[in-house]
This record gives C-alpha cells, structure tokens and sequence, in this order.
C-alpha cells in the first residue's frame, strides 16, 4: 500500500484529531509503520486545529506533515492555510458546509463534502469529521472497512456503544456519498 | 509479548515508569509535558502509589530527594522553565548520590519562552543540571517506543550508579502517538535492596546518612574523587548511538531525539538523489557516544549536526572527532521544527565541500548563511 501523508485541519471542537487518530488506528490494525502528531496548545481552545497523520510500510522519519498527500480540511483559514502545500497530484477533501471554496489548482483532486450538513440530516451530529474520514476511504482506500470498524472500537469508550454505532454509521454515509460538482 | 498499542509519548512513557516499578510521582504542571501528569494522577492511586502535584517544581523536587533517600523508585516530570526550577534539588541529589529520573519534555526557552518542541536544553542537560562537580546520566528517546524502553533503563542505572537520571525528550515526541509494545512489568522483589536507605531498622544496624554537606575540604574532595571515578566507569559502560547508512557513507548527519526522525527523512530523500549520506544517532547525551562518532569521523568527509537550538551538542561532536573533519551545523530554535527538505539542502552543501553553521531565520526554505 502506498505511503501517505495526511493533513487534517479545522476549529478546535470539529474533531481533527479524533478523525486523524481513526485513521492512524487502522493503520496499526493493518500493522502498518505510523504516526500521529497533533497541534497542541492555544489552538486546542478553539483556534485552528491540526493533526498530521503518517501512513507507510517503513519506519516514519518526520512525523510533522510539511507537504501533504491529502488535505482534509473543515473550514476556510484551514483550507487557504494548507491548500498550496498539498503535493501535485494530491487530494483535497473539504467539509463544503462549512468550508464554502473552490480550489484554484488544477494539478489536484479537489472533493467537496457537504459532511456537517450531512450529519445534520442523518442525526449525526458532530460526526463529520466521521463522514470526511469514510469519504477519503471510499478514495484511497487507506485501510478496509473492518479495520476502521476496529479503529473505532478502540477509539470510542465502550460505554458509548450508541456512539460506537454512529461512528460506523457515520463513515459509511461519507463512503456512499458522491461529491457536489459545482461550486459556492 | 503484550500487543501493540497507540499511545502519546508523555503516556507511554508513563506507563512504562510505573511498570519499572515506579510508585511515587512528584510534579508541578507545565506544557508540553501535561499528560505524564494527568496519566500519573489517574493511575497512581489504583496501584497504591503516590501522586503529588506540589506547590512548585522546587517542592516536587525535594519531594523526589526525600522519596529517593528513603529507598523508592520516584519519578518527576516537567518542561524545560519547570526544569531550570528543579536544578537545585538535582544537585542536591548528585551529591548525596541519589537515584531518580527526571523528564524534560522540552520547550523553547530561555525563559518562559514557548510551548513548542525544542532541544535547546542539552546545554542544561549534560552540562549544567545544578551547581558543583557532577553529572547526570541523559537519554534521548526519538519514538514512543524509546520513550517508554528508556524509562526502565534509567531506572535501572540510577539505581546502580546511584545518581539522577534525565529524559531529555521533547514536545513532538511527549505529544506524538506511535504504535509502542509497553514492557513488561518488573517484579518489585527482585530489585537489588539498597543498603544505603534511610528505612526504619530499630536500631538494628548502623545509621544511614544521606547528605550533600561537607563543611572538610578534603571530605568533599574525597567524595567528589570518588563519585567521578563511577562516572568514568558510566563513560566505559554506558555510550549508546545508532548508527545507520554506514557502509557506504561519504558523509554523515548527527541528530538525536525528534530532530534524528527530521534527519532521518532528509538522510532517506538524499540518498534516493544518490548522495552517500549516513545518520548517526546518540541516545545517551551524557555520557556522549565519544568513541563510536570518532570512529564515524575517521570514516567520512565531513558531518552535519541537525538540532533544534542554535547549536549545543555540535561542541560534543567537535570534541569526538577531534576536528579531524568539518562539522557543519543546521538547526531551528524557538519551537519550530526544521523540515526535511532544509536538511537535504544543508545535505548538499555539506557534500559540495561548504562548512556551515545556517540559523535560517528568515527563509525556511533555503535558509541565510550567519
């Protein structure tokens, strides 16, 4: 499976880490090499948040994702912060709801996700970080699906088996959804 | 062999304290280090140890000494203005000759200075940790795995040498996840009894004293002779590095902790370019692996330091080879990390025969020569 680093960015709140800690824990399910490295600090009160995630099948060197392979970006200063770094050939995910850009590259694949608004629909709040994550599977297919099933059973208390549920609900909306062509 | 888990370095380090057999935690809270704390808090009480948060590091510290002095495994932790507080007590400590180990996830500095990952207290750390003739013993972990092995072996050592042990880690790897298998918990029996304690005996042996006073000159020469002869024997014994891309290497990078995993990138994009670059990578900082980067430096053009201060442990680096070979310096401070692609071009200009020393504060990118 090819190496992949992954930035995730958005307010503080949104679930940035908890989205990049899915997809480091599939990582360690499928016995892959990771790591995962948040922004910690002031801007976990509220600010802008962001997490880089590392997949590969050979130790990690730098585990601080300077020039990513994928953006999954959940609001607009994220997007227009990480945007030029992304690497030619790269992908972009971004919630549309709340994240209402166009990207101007061309030398990218550029996803609008409606994933807030679709959480909304489906009464998964605050899970579109969850819906964003089934998406980039559905994509690259960074992992399967019974690893993040997994991923989420480690990541979510097992007190919480209703939001066990809905985590797994969640990605697999982000998984079937096909992308908004036009732009805001 | 227990699984493999994900867990932050602050917490993996954690765990791996308590599995060492340690049962006392004094700390004060500080950032990056938060979650050594936070985790101690949490599962201290459940085993039957102590957690204490002081009133300030310099209590913590003296905590540490009176738990040491009384024969226990006991641990502090804090970030690098934290640690500047606790030099007093460390070396109170080296000399009444008491084990403990010390976690410095470092900040930058000086002073309050910032929250993020830095290493710019290697100084401190090997050089400097309190007043007098002594030292500690530093290591530095560079994944989640090392945080949580390293912890068990400066237990160990503290206790066989009898003298304060520091991990030298830093913000990016306290807040860092990584898969780490967690060792195996010790069997608190089998560790060797310490004679020297100050336990209650009832009169059944002689007194114990433990003190770093000694108002006789020569007493304390004495004592002072005597300690540095275990620390000569620490320099024999303990040096450890990684050395890697040897075979072939016309030069090499020098890097520990986090900057080592940044070297180590850069090191893997140059020699794709096909640039015959090896990495070496010292795990303890004090005693320095002298001896293995001599060897290095009579086999290679030139090296580069890469770390995250101004330039610290490029002086150790001199002394080890000598200044047979130029040794260049690249490095950011402050608390940002330098990128991969800057040390491939420090890499570079290494190899093209400059020697450098580039704190590129204005350009990440290419950095400006100083």
């Amino acid at each position: 499976m090819a190496d992949l680093q992954i930035m995730l960015a958005g307010f503080g709140g949104q679930g940035i880490l908890f989205a990049g800690k899915l997809i480091a824990y599939s990582g360690l399910i499928d016995g892959r090499e990771l790591s995962w490295l948040p922004s910690y600090g002031p801007e976990m009160r509220g600010g802008t948040a962001n997490c880089s995630v590392c997949l590969s099948d050979a130790p990690i060197g730098s585990p601080l994702v300077v020039d990513p392979d994928i953006l999954i970006a959940m609001n607009v200063p994220s997007f227009n912060r990480f945007v030029e770094a992304v690497k030619p050939g790269g992908i972009i995910l971004v919630d549309s709801t709340i994240a209402d850009v166009c990207c101007m590259r061309d030398d990218v694949q550029f996803y609008r996700v409606p994933a807030t608004q679709l959480s909304e629909e489906h009464n998964l709040q605050t899970l579109a970080n969850v819906i964003l994550v089934g998406r980039l599977l559905k994509l690259t297919e960074f992992t399967c699906a019974s690893s993040l099933d997994t991923a989420i059973d480690k990541s979510v208390s097992a007190k919480r088996i209703d939001l066990v549920n809905f985590n797994k609900q969640a990605w697999r909306l982000g998984y079937e959804f096909t992308d908004l062509k036009e732009c805001g | 062999m227990s699984e493999k888990v994900l867990m932050k370095g602050n917490e993996a380090l954690a765990e791996a304290a308590i599995r060492a057999g340690c049962r006392h935690f004094f700390g004060y809270p500080i950032t990056p280090q938060t979650e050594v704390a936070a985790y101690m808090a949490k599962r201290m009480p459940k085993i039957g140890g102590t957690y204490l948060q002081a009133e300030s590091e310099v209590a913590a510290i003296n905590m540490v000494y009176g738990a040491s002095a009384a024969g226990a495994r006991v641990m502090t932790s804090s970030s690098s203005p934290g640690v500047s507080l606790k030099m007093e007590g460390i070396s109170y400590m080296i000399g009444a000759n008491l084990p403990a180990v010390i976690i410095n996830v470092q900040r930058g500095g000086p002073g309050l200075g910032g929250i993020q990952p830095s290493q710019a207290d290697y100084w401190m750390a090997t050089r400097a940790m309190g007043h007098g003739d002594g030292h500690i013993i530093v290591f530095a972990p560079s994944t989640v795995q090392e945080m949580a092995d390293l912890v068990a072996k400066a237990f160990d050592l503290g206790d066989k040498y009898r003298i304060p042990v520091m991990i030298l880690a830093d913000g990016l790897l306290g807040q860092m996840m990584e898969p780490v298998i967690l060792p195996e918990p010790i069997d608190q029996e089998n560790l060797a009894d310490k004679d020297w304690a100050l336990t209650g005996h009832q009169d059944q042996r002689k007194h114990n004293t433990i003190s770093s006073l000694f108002l006789e000159p020569q007493e304390l020469e004495n004592d002072i002779l005597k300690r540095r002869e275990r620390y000569l024997i620490i320099e024999q014994a303990e040096p450890m590095a990684q050395v890697e891309y040897m075979d072939d290497a016309e030069v090499a990078v020098v890097a520990f902790g986090a900057a080592s995993r940044i070297a180590r990138s850069a090191v893997n994009k140059a020699r794709a370019n096909g640039v015959k670059v090896g990495l070496v990578r010292p795990v303890t900082l004090w005693p320095f692996p002298k001896d293995i980067l001599s060897a290095v430096g009579d086999k290679v053009k030139a090296l580069l330091c890469v770390e995250f201060s101004t330039g610290q442990m490029i002086e150790d680096v001199r002394l080890a080879v000598h200044d047979k070979v130029p040794v260049s310096f690249f490095g950011h401070t402050g608390g940002i990390v330098p990128t991969p692609d800057e040390v491939v071009v420090a890499i570079e200009r290494m190899v093209a025969g400059e020697q450098f020393h580039i704190l590129p504060f204005k350009s990440r990118l290419t950095g400006g020569a100083s």
